[in-house]
């Protein structure tokens, strides 16, 4: 397989990364090779075999539905880039 | 004082023949004497580091100290530290002051340890050589021309430079492991659960394990007695007792059954490496142990399935820096959109935005099940073939790494060559398995190492067999001689 300018330019918008114009070529290089070392993966049989997502297949503890932290917010909000009134500022969404 | 180890220098502290403040001071005069030419620190804590000893001095006056009270200790930069700031290595976090704790820290503070400082780290523990650092490269204390490995290799640099008696490190497909080989190092990764995750900023959640670096099996051992236990604040930390690892390392290892994976001794091996590790399983065996040649046919599948999880899992928990609550903001965004990409763009460097735009296109519309849920079928293979070598043995051994420490700049064109380097450790992560690496010896002046699996959970046996080889043998003992 081969990954082009356009689709570097895709994947890094779902991303949300701004990638350099200049970088592109290098980036679809290194992620064509990538994913050709991945494509090895593809000739194994993997019928009837279960996806490990975990190492210990272990269940999700549940915990007791009570409040156990308290509000921090101003302590947390002093390393936040910009903040008013309590609440995080970023550029207007709705018009 | 900086070669002794943990036990030595408890005695010292509780026998009131050195104070913890003497102690950190000596090491603090040591950074500052030896950082800038390893770049191993990327904080030091000299003030908090003071005021942490005093207190330890207090305790031990009052009786009221533990084991390692008063000794200090490294801690990667991945660790969040309240009030200190923890990088990850990253532009993004250059400025993040942690508002709390990693569990791991809140536990050897509490066991009264001295932090010294924070540890140079590829950036996000995404790589083998410690030279993606924002900070720069890492220099390997053997030969400064080298890397340290990666990606705890600021850790690894501090303690084998004699600039920390201990440090704490992650693995996440061989972070511990690899650096411990290349630097001469006792490095474990426990099981994955035995130590809790909160606060260890996550890279891929379902590899990624804390464990010691440390200069012997027993140092290891003392330290993670500290760092291991369930931990209500990480969902997928075992509910499971912790023994006291120092107490099994002398046990006799007469009777063990290793295992010799025919995969680990293929080609790639470089074959000084490999007449190294012989010897050392020769060792194994005058010392009572027997050998049987197995197979882990699926090992060639590990560092593929390795670059489709690990990346998928990155891209999926690095998304939270995305300038808005903490971290790097760029200037005069002009819409969401604008902060987003170029606060990610300007923060990341190349190594971290290469897999987070690999993971999110294995993890994207139409590719899902041909990467992501493919890898986790091959995932589970690779998982059984070491349950089935453990049917009929008690350890695996083979090399940690192909090659010793390779030349700073050697492989950082070529992304695939540097991913190669942890053709060995990779599996472990990917089984959730516990793995150690030791010293086994030299080749041209650059430390190997012996690396030692264990099934799920058995620390202790690692710990045991590594402290036994380290009785007979001292390679361990050697330190580069320009940090002695």
């Amino acid at each position: 397989m081969s990954l082009d300018k356009k689709d570097v330019e895709k994947i890094a918008h779902l991303a949300r990364l701004a990638i350099d114009k200049q970088a592109i070529p290098s980036y679809a290089k290194d992620l064509t090779n990538i994913f050709n070392l991945v494509e090895q993966l593809s000739a194994v049989d993997t019928t009837d075999i279960t996806p490990m997502a975990h190492p210990l297949d272990a269940n999700q503890r549940l915990r007791v539905d009570k409040v156990t932290e308290a509000n921090q917010r101003e302590l947390f909000q002093e390393i936040a880039p910009k903040t008013e009134a309590g609440i995080y500022l970023v550029p207007q969404v709705i018009e | 004082m900086h070669t002794k180890t943990l036990y030595e220098l408890s005695k010292l502290l509780h026998e009131g023949d050195i104070s913890s403040v003497e102690l950190t001071q000596h090491y603090i005069d040591r950074i500052k004497t030896h950082n800038n030419q390893l770049n191993a620190y990327i904080t030091v804590c000299e003030d908090n580091a003071l005021k942490q000893a005093r207190d330890a001095d207090q305790k031990i006056q009052q009786k009221t100290a533990g084991k390692l009270t008063g000794i200090p200790i490294a801690h990667k930069d991945i660790f969040c530290t309240k009030g200190i700031r923890t990088s990850c290595a990253s532009k993004m976090l250059d400025n993040f002051i942690s508002p709390y704790n990693a569990t791991v820290v809140e536990k050897v503070n509490t066991a009264g340890m001295v932090t010294l400082g924070k540890t140079n780290m590829d950036e996000f523990a995404m790589g083998s050589s410690n030279e993606t650092s924002f900070y720069g490269p890492v220099k390997n204390p053997w030969d400064n021309t080298r890397v340290p490995g990666g990606s705890s290799g600021g850790s690894a640099a501090a303690v084998t430079a004699n600039l920390a008696p201990v440090a704490t490190g992650t693995d996440t497909g061989g972070s511990i492991r690899q650096p411990a080989s290349l630097c001469n190092l006792t490095g474990l990764k426990p099981t994955y659960g035995r130590i809790s995750r909160y606060g260890m900023i996550a890279f891929a959640s379902s590899l990624d394990q804390a464990g010691p670096l440390a200069r012997s099996a027993e140092d290891a051992a003392l330290l993670l007695n500290e760092m291991a236990g369930f931990d209500s604040l990480d969902s997928t930390s075992v509910e499971r007792d912790v023994p006291d690892y120092t107490t099994t390392l002398q046990d006799s290892i007469e009777g063990l059954k290793i295992g010799l994976p025919k995969e680990y001794f293929s080609e790639g091996l470089d074959p000084q490496v490999a007449a190294t590790i012989e010897a050392a399983i020769k060792t194994y065996e005058s010392l009572g142990a027997t050998i049987k040649d197995i197979t882990l046919p699926n090992t060639g599948l590990a560092v593929p399935t390795y670059y489709v999880v690990a990346p998928a899992e990155c891209s999926s928990n690095l998304s939270r820096m995305d300038g808005v609550r903490f971290g790097h903001r760029c200037d005069d965004p002009k819409d969401l959109l604008d902060l987003y990409q170029r606060s990610r763009g300007e923060g990341f460097g190349e190594e971290v935005k290469r897999r987070i735009m690999t993971g999110t296109y294995a993890l994207s519309s139409g590719y899902y099940d041909a990467y992501y849920l493919k890898a986790q079928q091959c995932r589970r293979l690779i998982s059984n073939d070491f349950q089935q070598a453990f049917n009929d043995i008690d350890v695996i051994m083979g090399p940690t790494t192909p090659t010793t420490a390779f030349k700073l700049g050697d492989k950082t064109d070529d992304p695939i060559s540097m991913y190669l380097a942890d053709i060995y450790t990779i599996s472990t992560n990917l089984a959730g398995l516990p793995g150690l690496s030791i010293p086994a010896g030299f080749v041209k002046g650059l430390p190997v190492g012996l690396q030692i699996i264990g099934n799920y959970f058995d620390e202790a046996r690692l710990l045991n067999v590594a402290h036994s080889y380290q009785q007979a043998t001292d390679w361990h003992k050697q330190s580069p001689p320009s940090f002695e």
